[in-house]
């Protein structure tokens, strides 16, 4: 068994100095994706004001927004982490009647239009929707064109992804882990804080820190829901939009932030995106 | 629903026991198995793969609910259907060394260690002791620090069996716990399992280290595929065959009469265990088991092995049909001629078993044909022999 994995991983990763050369269509479609790719950023990098960058970037208008963006990405990625890891658990353990349904609902604003969703969350959390509206008349508290609609709106899109991934996870645990801990007397929630949570901490650091990117990109549900309301629910993606009506160089500015901060956290999770063996 | 928690207190069971009566079906796999461990001693549950093995530990560590009988154990019921108990595997106390050992990744040997005794409620710093006394007496009291990954097969193995005692559980469940190593690790681990299981019979191996003063008492269930752990480690040998018991006993009585052709098979096999150089290997005896007088050294037997790679303590294999039985000496090739009387004669079908007495007693098969040629009856006079290619060795060093 132990010979038979290892002649396996033998087979599927080639010794580094034994050079894989493609067949030439394969090589000449993945040159085409790369510049698919590589083409935008190109563009913006020849843009770039790289001499006034510094004072684009220290703009009151951009400050607000990085600050907001900032605390609500986090905010957003916290929400998701809280929420969805309970829900990944449900949806990979327990065996229930529409338990496809409910995954598939949960995770919808993966593939949903953000506008969609941010129109969905008004007609529901707005001042006149469904649960809105009672909700206003009660506390008068208003979740669209503040700070909270905005972390709302954010974690509704970023949720999903640590649904999945943390379920993921949990599938590919062998159960006897905590089957092991169980005998060893520890209780049903002392199993899950030390043996599966740890066991699956890699998984949930990146499924973490992809919802907090996705959160920090968020557009559409954002816009929809909160609004675009400078130094209260504009973010770092809603002041690109709106730079690029007048500023161009300041949007240019802010994009490349935003391109640098992404690009260089995927470089970052890309061991433990597809794990190393 | 069936009520969780503890099972009442019963009178009728022996305290400190195991007592199951296991009924579970799995689609087309139905298993009924009666099964009792006694305080102190080990049985071994021996069955072929798909017998129903990986079944019995589910359902005696609560992770599998029966589907009727019972399990009780130290006077506590765990498991029956019929009075809806079912007690979950964290309050069954019992402990189990899984196949591959499942120690926590994330988690140093020892905390692997102490994990059950904080779960139990034990401080952090005491649960940490106790697990170093524990590590210190399976000879890794200086690799306590040490992630699973950074051990060895037979190392994790000790960590395994560790963690499941540090506990002081009312039954020790060992579900194939060699089955992962390679043949040298497991000779040299099966003699420290003997030391931490025996119950005082001649186990073998180091018996002096272990905390094992809760440990003696507790009734122990090997459950494997090998026969030489179980005849090895065992006091009482069950089969398994087919989700059914086919035949309970000490490992002399399924020699002397196996049920089963399977039971045959496995019960057969000689082990001896001896030390060799170059291909030789001496067998030492016990004074009782010659007629020489006493003398200062022990009194030896020599057999010839083709292996010549091995050296040092080993652990000698010989199949029974490998021995082969004269009236008069052998001349020609075998290596291996000495005489010996036959003890006893059971015939088993078709073969014919032979008990053979000392020098060495070992077991042959041979066809009931050259039983009634050889006239072979207890008490006769006999001449044995066995080809060097036949007499299998593997390393058994005690540490």
């Amino acid at each position: 068994m132990n010979s038979m994995a290892a002649s396996e991983m033998h087979n599927r990763a080639p010794h580094r100095n034994s050079r894989v050369v493609p067949p030439w269509p394969v090589a000449v479609l993945a040159g085409i994706g790369v510049i698919l790719f590589a083409l935008p950023l190109i563009g913006l990098v020849a843009r770039a004001p790289w001499t006034g960058l510094w004072t684009h970037l220290s703009s009151r208008f951009v400050v607000d927004a990085a600050v907001l963006s900032v605390v609500s990405s986090i905010a957003a990625a916290a929400v998701a982490a809280v929420v969805g890891v309970p829900l990944a658990w449900v949806l990979a353990r327990v065996d229930f009647r529409g338990r496809s349904v409910i995954r598939a609902l949960v995770t919808l604003p993966m593939v949903l239009p953000p506008v969609v969703g941010g129109a969905a969350l008004l007609f529901a959390l707005g001042r006149r929707g469904v649960v809105g509206g009672p909700l206003h008349d009660a506390t008068g508290l208003l979740l669209p064109f503040s700070i909270w609609g905005v972390i709302l709106a954010n974690a509704f899109v970023a949720t999903p992804f640590v649904i999945l991934t943390v379920e993921g996870a949990l599938r590919n645990l062998d159960q006897r882990y905590e089957a092991a801990a169980a005998t060893l007397g520890a209780s049903r929630l002392r199993v899950l804080a030390r043996v599966t949570l740890p066991m699956i901490g890699p998984a949930l650091g990146v499924a973490v820190v992809v919802a907090w990117a996705r959160a920090l990109g968020e557009f559409g549900a954002t816009v929809t829901f909160a609004g675009n309301l400078g130094g209260r629910t504009q973010t770092l993606p809603l002041a690109v939009f709106v730079a690029l009506e007048g500023d161009r160089d300041a949007a240019i500015a802010i994009s490349l932030v935003l391109v640098a901060l992404s690009l260089g956290l995927l470089i970052g999770l890309r061991d433990r995106w597809w794990p190393s063996r | 629903m069936r009520e969780l928690g503890g099972g009442p207190e019963t009178g009728d069971s022996p305290v400190g026991g195991l007592d199951a009566a296991i009924r579970v079906r799995r689609g087309d796999f139905e298993l009924d198995v009666s099964l009792a461990v006694e305080p102190g001693e080990t049985a071994a549950l021996l069955g072929p793969n798909g017998a129903g093995k990986s079944t019995i530990v589910a359902a005696l560590a609560g992770l599998l609910p029966l589907h009727d009988g019972c399990v009780r154990l130290a006077g506590r019921v765990l498991d029956e259907p019929a009075s809806g108990i079912f007690v979950p595997p964290e309050q069954r106390r019992i402990g189990v060394v899984f196949q591959d050992q499942i120690l926590f990744g994330h988690l140093s040997a020892l905390d692997n260690v102490a994990f059950g005794l904080t779960a139990q409620g034990v401080r952090r710093a005491e649960a940490r002791e106790r697990a170093q006394v524990w590590l210190d007496a399976i000879d890794l009291g200086d690799l306590g620090y040490r992630r699973p990954k950074a051990l060895s097969g037979g190392q994790r193995q000790r960590v395994a069996l560790a963690r499941a005692l540090a506990c002081e559980p009312d039954l020790l469940l060992a579900d194939e716990p060699l089955g992962s190593l390679d043949v040298t690790a497991r000779n040299r681990l099966r003699r420290n399992l003997a030391a931490h299981l025996s119950s005082g019979r001649s186990g073998g191996g180091d018996t002096s280290s272990a905390p094992r003063a809760g440990a003696l008492a507790v009734p122990r269930l090997l459950i494997t595929h090998d026969p030489t752990d179980a005849f090895v480690l065992a006091d009482r040998v069950h089969i398994l065959e087919g989700g059914q018991l086919t035949q309970s006993g000490t490992p002399d009585e399924l020699r002397r009469s196996p049920a089963t052709a399977y039971a045959a098979d496995l019960s057969g096999i000689n082990l001896l265990r001896g030390s060799v150089s170059d291909g030789e290997i001496t067998i030492a005896l016990d004074a009782s088991e010659t007629t020489a007088p006493p003398q200062s050294r022990r009194p030896t037997q020599m057999l010839h092995a083709a292996d010549t790679t091995v050296a040092g303590a080993v652990l000698v294999t010989i199949h029974p049909r490998a021995i082969a039985l004269h009236r008069e000496r052998p001349s020609g090739s075998p290596r291996n001629v000495w005489r010996t009387t036959a003890e006893a004669v059971e015939p088993l079908g078709d073969i014919t078993r032979v008990l053979l007495g000392p020098p060495l007693r070992v077991t042959a098969d041979i066809t009931p044909g050259a039983a009634h040629e050889l006239r072979i009856r207890p008490g006769a006079s006999l001449w044995v022999s066995v080809k060097a290619t036949e007499v299998e060795i593997a390393p058994d060093s005690s540490d």
